[in-house]
């Protein structure tokens, strides 16, 4: 397996979604390219940046005016038996 | 209530209105409660709210459907960040590439470079990459093949990257040719 190849399969190597086969190669070609190895260890780490700065604080009374909506829902309807 | 923090940001990211966004949470929880005899026990109780969160976005919220956004990437290649940030010649001096300048970006840059997106490529990046949900699972929440969450995935990654670039280039954290030192 080439860099090109390697690259071209890198997001569905990330989301785990490959054959075991195609894993493999995969996870073979990294332990040999440092590049490409540096590539995928970025990209990981990239996701899980991307997810933390992607955090907002719940404004305060957002949770209390929702729980009194639901209060004034009617309660479900009962399964029939 | 369950995943109120992530549905909140969820909601910000779609609507892009704090105002909106809490009105689009509240509904989300509403219908949730009455439609919960339709929730299978056991099942993903995460993926089911989602998926009320952004049918409730796409009724009520969403802007008339125009077309999609034409987006030029054929100049954005895979692995775009990582290479202007010189990682695949740091990778050959056995160093690693500069991620502390994603670390020093702004939450604010990076939660408006997702905001940025076209709409169908932010509800696929979000999804998979602030969520954490599989291809199958964005797939149920959005009502689309997978082939079509692999590809505007794969073009949204991309998009975002060079997004996530540009921001980092105006603010002086990098210059046209990489990192700044």
């Amino acid at each position: 397996m080439d860099c090109n190849e390697a690259i071209h399969q890198i997001y569905h190597y990330l989301d785990g979604v490959l054959t075991d086969e195609s894993r493999a190669a995969i996870a073979r070609h990294l332990d040999f390219c440092p590049p490409c190895s540096g590539g995928y260890h970025f990209e990981v780490e990239l996701r899980i940046l991307i997810a933390q700065k992607c955090r907002d604080d719940v404004p305060a009374d957002l949770r209390r005016r929702i729980a009194e909506a639901i209060g004034h829902e009617l309660p479900p309807p009962e399964p029939t038996v | 209530m369950p995943f109120m923090g992530p549905l909140y940001s969820a909601a910000l990211r779609m609507t892009r209105n704090p105002a909106d966004a809490e009105d689009l949470v509240q509904e989300t929880y509403l219908r949730a409660y009455r439609g919960f005899e339709g929730f299978k026990e056991g099942t993903n109780l995460k993926a089911w709210l989602y998926r009320i969160l952004t049918n409730t976005y796409i009724n009520q919220y969403r802007a008339a459907k125009r077309r999609p956004d034409q987006v030029d990437l054929d100049d954005v290649e895979d692995l775009y960040l990582y290479r202007r940030l010189g990682g695949m010649e740091a990778a050959m001096a056995g160093r690693s590439p500069e991620t502390e300048l994603l670390e020093r970006m702004p939450e604010s840059d990076v939660k408006e470079a997702v905001e940025s997106l076209p709409e169908q490529f932010r509800m696929a990046v979000l999804l998979a990459d602030v969520e954490g949900f599989a291809y199958k699972e964005i797939a149920e929440i959005l009502d689309i093949p997978i082939g079509t969450v692999m590809s505007r995935l794969h073009r949204g990654r991309k998009l975002l990257q060079k997004r996530l670039w540009d921001f980092a280039v105006e603010n002086g954290l990098a210059t046209g040719t990489g990192p700044a030192r």
